[in-house]
């Protein structure tokens, strides 16, 4: 064997063509990046100089030819609504299955429910997006939009929509499910990665184990769990399908999200949704490529924003009792 | 704070009310368990779902036929379940050696600098957007070409898949101890055959392990191909026509007003999950018991001249 592996040396060439074809592949991420976005902005390019600024700021949203009118105001108000309740409701619920996993279970029970939370994560947007609309929806209208709505309706503007099943909070509701095992296995790998010392520390003092996380283990934490939330945000702001299939789809001024009960549309899913109804010679197709790029640009800077928070604490070792 | 006055401080919380904290930690504990529980429940329900309504309609003839007219209720979608092979299939071709070499390129080859450009670079590409993907590939080959096609799909989706890869494969080669590249160049054998031959085979488990997650992810995705294989009711006749493929199937399905389209869309949910969970169930495996393949002791022996 080790004599067919010097024979090889001969062709020394061979060694230098893999290494160049590693670099290739290697290069072919920047590629990738820099032809997305150049294809992305040279084909909406017709829109932004059409509308301009207006084309962000803008709530009106018409197709018709001779009548044409696009503004992505709230598409973008969308998807960060449905982003933002879906992380409010998920990261509490992360931090907790976290905590579980890394502090409270047996070690016998931590693989089974680690498992269990990554299966989740296995499970396609378009599954949600069917127990979403078939099962999820009518459950949640029953047992929770129409009491609330009929409590506090007539008192509070957010609650003020007859809840239909297919509005802003649904989605949201979902979109936090399907985030929740990103935002816990990352959190779940954080706080795993404070050292025991910290948490012996409070032990010794005679903390409780509630004690010692909110002491020892949390303030260290902190910024990593900071991060794994931003991490589930840009998740969330890219999912598809299960927010095509549960928030409503209403188009122009009316789907700038006002209230927990109103249809809106986010930017993903006004693109699944029209895409393929566009002429690609009309103003609408570079209309729809415009909210791919803005999609674009809001998941790159929080992705950017969570990798550097990430990175950072993931970098630093150092540490005593923080925060007390 | 001083120190004393903060040592002070720490005696006294918890010197005083043990009972109280006692509590307090137990209302904790609790909350943390509700916690996992109500995110368990999601899942029990998305499967029994999934698995109640799709075991109703799921037949060989469903497995095994072409769909027929809308809401009919007669067909099935062998269609769709071939699609989702042959999507898998190209985008593997393309993905796979793709994803492998950038690893190897920022395990072994890149200075830290650009290593860590491109590793950054990796992380947040993973994170883009599924549909965005799905617009390039159709501004890039689909427009170009004229037709919807399966090669614009599976460039898309291996653009999901490739940078998934080249991170599990990094970091499988990253885990290997250098004695075993030191070994090689001692032996006087080149870099490349170092990688290929010995690197690879000890980083086996957790390459295959990336791939088949990389496999699990594409698989269920639904943007991209909405705008690149637009699905058809017909067998496959090459890859230069449009294709159908389960998760666009269960989108279609399932915004039809027929009671019998819907079903169909959950009979393709069961059959897709099953595939999905297969994946992970192997890869479970493959981590749990047979972690290391070979062996690294196997492929040192091998290196070091024992024949086999």
């Amino acid at each position: 064997m080790s004599r067919d592996l010097l024979a090889k040396k001969r062709n020394f060439h061979w060694d230098s063509v893999f290494k160049i074809t590693a670099t290739c592949a290697g290069a072919f991420v920047l590629l990738i990046i820099v032809l997305i976005f150049g294809q992305l902005m040279s084909d909406s390019w017709l829109i932004w100089e059409k509308e301009g600024l207006e084309f962000v700021t803008g709530d009106r949203w018409n197709p018709v030819e001779g009548r044409e009118a696009f503004g992505a105001l709230p598409y973008i108000a969308g998807t960060l609504v449905t982003s933002l309740i879906a992380l409010c409701i998920a990261v509490p619920l992360s931090i907790g299955i976290a905590m579980f996993l890394s502090e409270i279970a047996p070690t016998r029970i931590r693989e089974p429910i680690s498992f269990i939370v990554e299966l989740l994560a296995a499970v396609p947007s378009i599954i949600y997006g069917l127990w979403g609309l078939f099962t999820f929806r009518i459950i949640f209208k029953d047992w929770f939009e129409s009491p609330m709505h009929d409590a506090l309706g007539e008192h509070i503007f957010l609650f003020r929509d007859a809840p239909f099943g297919l509005d802003i909070l649904t989605a949201s509701v979902v979109l936090a499910i399907m985030i929740i095992p990103t935002i816990s296995a990352v959190s779940r790998e954080i706080l795993l990665a404070v050292p025991a010392i910290q948490r012996e520390a409070a032990y010794m003092l005679g903390a409780t184990k509630w004690e010692v996380f909110r002491m020892s283990v949390l303030p260290y934490a902190k910024s990593g769990l900071i991060g794994a939330s931003i991490l589930g945000l840009g998740r969330a702001v890219g999912e598809t399908m299960a927010v095509t299939m549960l928030i409503g789809n209403a188009v122009g001024p009316k789907a700038f999200p006002l209230g927990f009960f109103q249809q809106g549309n986010s930017l993903a899913s006004i693109i699944a949704n029209e895409f393929n109804e566009a002429s690609p010679v009309s103003m609408y197709f570079p209309a729809l490529i415009g909210l791919g790029l803005i999609l674009l640009f809001v998941s790159l800077g929080i992705n950017v924003c969570a990798h550097l928070i990430i990175r950072r604490v993931t970098n630093a070792h150092e540490g005593g009792i923080k925060g007390f | 704070m001083s120190n004393s006055e903060r040592r002070l401080e720490f005696r006294n919380y918890f010197q005083d009310n043990l009972e109280k904290r006692m509590v307090k930690d137990k209302i904790v504990k609790i909350i943390v368990i509700a916690c996992v529980a109500i995110a368990i429940i999601p899942l029990g329900s998305i499967l029994a779902d999934v698995v109640r309504m799709g075991i109703e309609i799921i037949s060989f003839e469903f497995l095994t036929t072409l769909p027929g007219a809308a809401g009919s209720g007669e067909g099935g979608i062998a269609n769709s379940i071939q699609g989702t092979f042959i999507m898998i299939g190209m985008t593997s071709a393309i993905g796979i050696p793709i994803g492998v070499l950038s690893g190897i390129y920022v395990a072994e080859y890149a200075n830290s600098r650009v290593g860590k450009l491109i590793r950054f670079f990796n992380d947040v590409m993973m994170q883009f957007p599924s549909i965005v993907f799905g617009i390039f590939a159709f501004l890039f080959i689909v427009l170009v070409l004229g037709k919807f096609n399966l090669w614009a799909g599976a460039i898309a989706l291996s653009l999901i898949m490739f940078p998934i890869i080249a991170r599990t494969t990094e970091e499988a080669l990253k885990l290997i101890p250098d004695t075993y590249r030191e070994a090689g160049h001692a032996l006087g054998i080149p870099k490349a055959i170092v990688i290929l031959k010995i690197l690879l085979k000890a980083a086996k488990g957790g390459i295959v392990t990336g791939i088949m997650l990389s496999v699990a992810r594409i698989a269920g995705e639904t943007a991209p191909l909405i705008m690149t294989i637009l699905g058809s009711k017909g067998w496959f006749r090459g890859t230069e026509t449009a294709m159908d493929a389960l998760p666009l199937t269960i989108w279609r399905l399932s915004l039809l007003p027929y009671d019998n389209a819907v079903m169909f869309g959950w009979g393709a949910a069961l059959v897709l999950i099953t595939i999905l969970l297969v994946l992970n169930m192997s890869v479970r495996y493959l981590v749990l018991y047979r972690k290391g393949g070979s062996g690294s002791l196997g492929i040192f022996m091998r290196i070091t001249g024992g024949k086999k």
